[in-house]
């Protein structure tokens, strides 16, 4: 018997909403979308957590400008507040050294992070998924039985496939869909292929790039405000 | 996980079991691996604790299973203390929080892989619930 699935369950209990950020392609900016809804969750008042389940490219840190001290412990460890948010990775753990782990490492990594960090009450905790189905999704999908899924995608068709297959994927596990944002837009003006649950597009920022790592300009961005107007629609 | 954390987690896991069977007195045998460092004595206080505090009526008994790794690349095994020891003492209390944190530090101590499965002595588990 696991004894970590319970503490799982403790440790989320008093998280009012998870909001799992996915998609199934690398790129189409789903750390960047998590950490900056984060960042507006946080920025409205919000009790707000941050999770980087991408093991293997843990961006969350880069993305808001540094990481922060090592998390104290306290029956279990408590996640370090940066920029309002309490932050929580795989990198506290790895000194930004490669972790090539292969499937059971991987649900079991995710495991004991769900398992020994002590959130408290949370209005929000966002979580970066990595791409795909793999074993972080899979493994997410039974441990945080609550959590919600924005998908990402982009306007190229490659990104929608594999977008629709992950969707398939959600309705068929009975998950619930938050919504679905088209990212890295170039026109607006497109027909909606994606049904009742698309959000609109984030159209293409050129400023996007620069404001990396530094989240007061990243709030500045027309990503953030972009993003804000779709995400007020669901949360 | 953490001592006092993993003793909530082990049990809290034990006394539902228990509840589901009607068991109101068991012993609780708990695997401990060894790569995740745990201070056994530190472990057990907290259980004794928590039992108490709960008025559970479970007595635990702790056995500790022994790291062995080996590696994908060439068949090494090796073990996480002793003449092979390839670890840090730093690095090694990121293991204990993240066990998997040991492929960021350790490698095959033959080939110097990083492609290494952990074959035993990871984890915590409950090996069994004796109902008295």
């Amino acid at each position: 018997m696991d004894p970590r699935k319970s503490a799982i369950k403790l440790q989320l209990s008093r998280v009012k909403k998870i909001i799992a950020v996915t998609g199934c392609k690398g790129g189409i900016g789903k750390s960047v979308t998590a950490a900056t809804l984060a960042l507006l969750l946080a920025k409205q008042g919000k009790k707000t957590g941050l999770l980087d389940l991408d093991f293997f490219s843990p961006s969350g840190h880069l993305i808001l400008g540094s990481l922060p001290e090592f998390p104290k412990e306290e029956k279990g460890i408590i996640p370090p507040k940066i920029h309002g948010i309490e932050f929580m990775s795989i990198v506290f753990f790895t000194e930004g050294q490669p972790v090539p782990v292969r499937g059971k490492g991987v649900s079991d990594a995710l495991v004991e992070l769900l398992a020994i960090t002590a959130w408290g009450e949370l209005d929000a905790l966002v979580i970066d998924m990595p791409p795909g189905l793999g074993d972080s999704t899979l493994e997410l999908l039974l441990s945080a039985e609550k959590a919600e899924f924005l998908v990402l995608s982009t306007p190229s068709e490659l990104s929608k496939k594999s977008a629709q297959r992950l969707l398939a994927f959600l309705k068929e596990a009975g998950k619930p869909v938050l919504g679905i944002i088209e990212n890295m837009a170039r026109e607006n003006n497109e027909k909606n292929s994606w049904g009742e649950k698309f959000l609109g597009r984030i159209m293409l920022d050129s400023s996007l790039e620069n404001a990396i790592g530094k989240p007061s300009e990243l709030l500045e961005t027309g990503f953030a405000k972009q993003l804000s107007q779709l995400a007020e629609k669901v949360l | 996980m953490h001592e006092w954390a993993l003793a909530y987690a082990v049990a809290g896991t034990a006394i539902g079991e228990c509840a589901k069977k009607g068991v109101k007195r068991a012993t609780v045998s708990v695997l401990l691996g060894e790569l995740q460092q745990i201070d056994q004595g530190l472990f057990l206080f907290a259980l004794k604790e928590i039992s108490e505090q709960k008025n559970c009526g479970l007595k635990f008994k702790i056995k500790t299973q022994k790291a062995v790794f080996r590696c994908r690349a060439c068949g090494k095994k090796w073990g996480f203390s002793g003449k092979e020891k390839t670890l840090g003492a730093d690095n090694r209390e990121f293991v204990h929080f993240v066990p998997e944190a040991i492929h960021s530090f350790s490698r095959c101590p033959k080939c110097g892989s990083r492609d290494f499965e952990v074959e035993k002595g990871r984890g915590v588990l409950i090996e069994k619930i004796r109902a008295e």
